[in-house]
């Protein structure tokens, strides 16, 4: 048996592969194999010689297997390693396939405007961009000829079609054909016949207005101050300011405090400390009157604001003009949002 | 609007800081947009007399002056100022005095003769226009005086941005009166003495229509003196208000305008013929304006004629020909007021925008031609003389504006603003504000001045109770909320999911402009109508985009010319279209790529971008949609596509878009170097899907059998699927895995590889039952495409 074992052993040692090791395992531990063929070979000894040569197969056999384990473990080990190694890669190479675009920074300002009213349960609508005189103006309490016109270079297709000044006529089509109570935000493109250093002919706008029946101004103000707080994620300082809407009454401007300086006065705030960031207002009687709203029983605020502004404001982007010039350059920089 | 703060403090002098003020006016809506020091920094410049001058003797140019200023003694100046002459006074900077550019005034020798100090002309001195040469000063200017003192010149310029409901803040006047009630103190306004009538000579007025001019003043001023100046105080508030001087006559209706807000106008009375006449211009009629514009007049435009001719826009702008001038010695002087609606809109029409018509067409108090016309003639005469005849007074009192009385409901106070503020403080606000005020149970009747226009329903005195109280003062407040559900389409997908894949693929959103250059567009979409722009910022932004090609070809190139050198686009917008007459705009997503099929990187090939990679991503749109196994995809030719690489995409039979290369013959016009592919889809259709509807599993297992044909080059791979696809109900999804041309494949022909998976509801399918579909599907392709099995 001991030499059964030691010619098993050396057979094991020399192994290299573990198929050869799976041969060695049939050939010795197999139905045929050779420790299984003494066991089998028990049964023609003497009765009171079997237990005792049981023993001995059954020792050797076991001492085999246990060697046998650890070659295999050991072989097996091997070509792990062997496939570890043969499977290492530079990890610091870069990841293959297409690379990832990005949105435009007015979407994005979009997106977070959206969402902030969104979450209050106002309602996204869009509107035509190729507006009637009646809708852009009229119906806004801006009736021909009304010096608030001039402040609105307009583009014009013929005598009463033009292109939207501002998103503010989506408000009027909007009340003609739903019945309050609206909460409403109309994001959109918007234009005027201007052009130069802070001006482009294009821009974007959010238009937003809530009717109810116990809207007052100083809810107006309540979401607003809100609403520039959140988007810009900073305490910041803001106050309303009169001023004039022929469509809001009474109106406001809103400034918040100067992000660039931090209201010590800057070139950008014009050494004011403040930025005009929107306009607003309690929603007039006569547009109430055009689009047969109750002003006794309805009130209403609505309030407008340039995308762009603040997005630049946000970003710090210092040229409007960025915006649309479609630089791959600049509109990668918003890939990470 | 541009006032002195001086001025202004004559009239209301409120305890506040310059800083102070301007916040106060900013905050009640009257917003500042700058302030400017009346002159520059200097100091140690007095008034100084000129008692001699002597010739340089070793410079033409100079001239040496002796200056009184205040001394014991004269002091010898050098001076090159042309104007210098004896008994002239001017400023004078004193030795240690230092200059607004910085320069310190010491005695100094000028090519040999020493000089003491500096007469300044006012450019020198930072108050600009100036004609060049030294300030003249008023002869009664005090000797040795401060100059800063004497001229007030620690005083600012304010310029208020004022929105055109407060015309009645487009006076000096109006803004004193603002401050007064914003400070609750009185204001003092413009006393003056009435003119006595010195002469009889009148001219007639008549006023054909009334309702266009309800009130018409003029007087004729005879024998003034041609050879007047403006004194210089009034040239010094003139200059601090942003205007010019223009002589005498001039300055005193543009003093009166600034002063009062009551714009005037002095006609030459010599070249008047006959009496005046307010009328409607008469088509055909020219007009040749103040500075040589002529214009042509129209029958809704009001005019100031004599019995020959147009003299003025009425309510703009005086005419050339009765303009006073040099020789001017009787002036007709016109105070009128012209309604609002009869002058808006006529200055802009013409292309003008006057101080005068700025303040018609936003009103201006219809109670204050007699106190201006007034005022004028005092200043007139004290600084012109002459004769002064009566006033002549045309007016229509029907016509005239009312003011009629307001209801203003303390509850709807409460209401608007979300404030209550206490009864007594409301009356005592609205007094202020200058309405006569009745109170009522619920609230008060209140009648506004006749100088506030824009105040006439209730509205409007619920802003002006929120403005004089201090919009700040008002709290701040969360809406109540409506607890509303509200309706969410399972059917619509959103476009910003969309764009969040296109971004997931690679391609960055671009904004362009939505107008675009014809010529462009006529290259790509020549058979749609564009709709041009009335009034274009420029050529080549002249027309609406018919769809979003151009815009992302143009930003393609650019970015080319950045060396980008691969580029994916995509923008989502309307596109603009007119049918039948009718203007259509439709909401289109579209995109653009070129260059290579993915950035260059160390582990895959670089290749050029294909149209089955862009068709990749037009399909992942539209498995967003669930529209990925009904869209179509049918070789169609679209002008700016290439002919072989263009697929129309259609949904139900419907187009949903385009796909394809841009045409070779379009990518050269343009300019590019690559080949470039587009994609354009229509929202409306893209963005509406189907709501999912369970059919249930079948339990028998599917299998799957591959056969390889040989057809036509032309046919395709589409109709090959569509056609088996059809066949049997047995047959639930062919795929094409191969298309193969070459060796072994007669010319004109290719091979294609579909794989059937088939499958019963009712049982498993039998060998038997397979090799009968494959077989009906060998002979269906056979009959319809010629199709042979390959071997």
């Amino acid at each position: 048996m001991d030499d059964i074992l030691r010619q098993a052993l050396q057979r094991l040692a020399n192994v290299e592969t573990l198929a050869d090791l799976d041969q060695i395992r049939v050939h010795y531990l197999g139905k045929k194999g050779v420790f299984t063929e003494r066991m089998k070979e028990l049964g023609k000894l003497p009765p009171d010689q079997r237990r005792e040569a049981g023993q001995a197969v059954n020792l050797v056999r076991d001492s085999f297997q246990a060697s046998l384990e650890n070659r295999k473990n050991s072989l097996e080990e091997q070509a792990l390693n062997l496939r570890l190694a043969s499977e290492a890669v530079d990890v610091s190479l870069p990841g293959r396939g297409q690379g990832g675009g990005g949105l435009h920074p007015v979407t994005l300002t979009l997106r977070r405007i959206s969402r902030l009213f969104g979450n209050v349960g106002f309602e996204v609508v869009e509107g035509p961009e190729i507006e009637d005189d009646y809708h852009n103006f009229e119906a806004l309490n801006i009736p021909a000829s009304h010096p608030a016109r001039a402040m609105h270079d307009t583009f014009y297709f013929d005598e009463h079609t033009l292109l939207r000044t501002h998103t503010s006529p989506v408000q009027v089509r909007v009340m003609e054909s739903r019945k309050p109570p609206l909460r409403i935000i109309a994001p959109g493109r918007v234009y005027r016949c201007d052009s130069d250093l802070t001006h482009t002919p294009m821009f974007h706008q959010v238009e937003g207005f809530l009717v109810d029946e116990t809207v007052s101004f100083a809810d107006l103000k309540g979401i607003l101050y809100e609403f520039l707080r959140l988007f810009f994620e900073k305490d910041i300082q803001i106050r309303f300011r009169p001023s004039y809407f022929p469509f809001t009454e009474p109106s406001a401007e809103v400034d918040m405090e100067c992000v660039i300086c931090g209201g010590g006065g800057c070139r950008v705030c014009k050494q004011s400390g403040w930025l005009e960031v929107m306009g607003c207002g309690m929603i007039h009687p006569r547009v109430f009157d055009c689009v047969n709203i109750d002003p006794e029983r309805w009130s209403g605020f609505a309030f407008g604001m340039g995308v762009e502004r603040l997005a630049m404001l946000r970003y710090g982007i210092n040229d409007l003009r960025l915006f649309f010039e479609n630089d791959l350059r600049f509109l990668h920089q918003f890939r990470a949002s | 609007m541009r006032f002195s703060e001086a001025w202004l403090r004559e009239y209301v002098n409120p305890p506040l800081s310059t800083a102070q003020l301007v916040e106060q006016l900013t905050m009640a809506g009257l917003e500042v947009d700058g302030v400017e020091s009346a002159a520059g920094e200097f100091s140690g410049v007095v008034v100084g007399e000129v008692l001699a001058l002597s010739p340089h003797p070793q410079a033409d140019r100079l001239r040496v002056c002796q200056v009184a200023a205040g001394g014991k003694e004269p002091l010898t100046i050098v001076c090159g100022a042309p104007n210098v002459e004896v008994g002239m006074k001017a400023p004078l900077a004193m030795e240690g005095g230092i200059l607004p550019d910085g320069m310190k005034i010491a005695r100094s020798s000028l090519r040999g003769v020493e000089s003491f100090g500096m007469l300044c002309s006012a450019k020198e001195l930072g108050l600009e226009d100036s004609q060049g040469g030294l300030l003249a000063l008023p002869s009664d200017a005090p000797v040795g005086v401060d100059l800063r003192e004497y001229l007030q010149l620690d005083d600012v310029s304010i310029e208020v941005d004022l929105t055109p409901n407060r015309a009645d803040c487009l006076s000096v006047e109006g803004i004193a009166r603002e401050v007064a009630l914003l400070n609750g103190i009185d204001s003092n306004p413009a006393s003056f003495d009435k003119t006595a009538i010195t002469c009889r000579d009148t001219l007639p007025v008549v006023v054909d229509t009334p309702e266009d001019c309800p009130r018409y003043l003029g007087r004729l001023i005879k024998n003034v003196d041609r050879n007047a100046t403006t004194p210089l105080w009034m040239l010094e508030r003139l200059r601090r208000s942003g205007l010019r001087s223009l002589g005498p006559l001039v300055d005193v209706t543009n003093y009166v305008l600034l002063e009062l807000g009551q714009p005037l106008h002095a006609f030459d009375a010599a070249k008047l013929e006959g009496g005046i006449r307010v009328r409607h211009g008469l088509s055909g009629e020219k007009l040749v304006l103040l500075g040589g514009q002529e214009i042509s007049l129209a029958d809704d435009v009001l005019v100031i004629a004599d019995e020959k001719r147009p003299l003025a826009l009425a309510g703009v702008m005086g005419g050339e020909d009765s303009a006073v001038d040099d020789s001017t010695t009787d002036i007709f002087l016109e105070c009128a007021f012209f309604t609002p609606t009869a002058i808006m809109g006529k200055a802009r029409r013409y292309g003008l925008s006057t101080d005068s018509s700025h303040r018609f067409e936003r009103g201006v108090d219809p109670q204050l031609q007699r106190r201006a016309i007034e005022r004028a003639s005092q200043l007139l005469l004290q600084i012109a003389g002459g004769l002064t005849g009566p006033i002549v007074e045309s007016v229509a009192e029907a016509h005239l504006p009312v003011r009629n009385p307001i209801l203003l409901r303390e509850s709807r106070v409460e209401k608007l603003l979300g404030l209550s503020i206490p009864r007594d403080q409301l009356t005592g606000l609205l007094t202020r504000l200058g309405l006569s005020v009745e109170e009522r149970p619920d609230g008060w009747q209140a009648t506004p001045p006749s100088f506030r226009f824009d105040i006439a329903i209730e509205a409007d005195l619920i802003e002006e109770i929120g403005r004089v109280y201090g919009y700040n003062n008002i709290p701040k407040r969360n809406p109540a909320s409506r607890m509303e559900l509200q309706a969410v389409s399972e059917a619509a997908l959103d476009i910003e999911r969309v764009k969040d894949i296109l971004v997931d693929r690679g391609y960055q959103e671009a904004i362009t402009y939505s107008f675009v250059e014809p010529s462009m567009l006529a290259k790509i979409e020549p058979e749609l109508e564009a709709i041009p722009l009335r009034n274009p910022i420029s050529s080549d932004l002249a027309v609406m985009r018919t769809g979003l090609w151009c815009g992302l070809l143009d930003a393609a190139l650019k970015n080319l010319n950045r060396q980008q050198s691969r580029i994916r686009l995509f923008e989502t917008g309307l596109r603009f279209t007119r049918v039948e007459g009718k203007i259509i705009q439709q909401k289109s997503l579209a995109g653009l790529a070129l260059g290579s099929a993915h950035e260059e990187q160390w582990g895959e090939k670089t290749r050029p971008i294909d149209f089955f990679d862009i068709k990749a991503d037009v399909e992942a749109i539209l498995r967003l949609a669930a529209h990925e196994s009904s869209a179509r995809f049918v070789g169609n030719q679209h002008p700016a596509l290439h002919p072989g690489q263009s697929a129309e995409i259609l949904l139900d039979g419907q187009r949903l878009g385009w796909l394809g290369m841009l045409h070779p013959k379009v990518e050269g016009e343009l300019g590019f170097e690559n080949r470039v592919f587009l994609f354009e889809l229509d929202q409306g259709r893209l963005l509406k899907r189907a709501i999912p509807a369970f059919k249930p599993q079948s339990k028998f297992p599917q299998v799957r059998r591959d056969i390889a044909i040989i057809v036509e080059e032309q046919v395709t791979a589409l109709s090959l699927t569509l056609c088996v696809e059809n066949l049997s109900s047995l047959i639930r999804k062919v795929l094409v895995f191969d298309v193969y041309q070459g060796t072994g494949i007669e010319i004109g022909k290719k091979s294609v590889a579909l794989g059937l998976i088939l499958q019963d509801d009712g049982e498993t399918m039998t060998d038997a039952k397979i090799d009968e579909v494959i077989a009906d599907v060998l002979a269906r392709l056979a009959e319809e495409f010629n199709a042979k099995l390959r071997d």
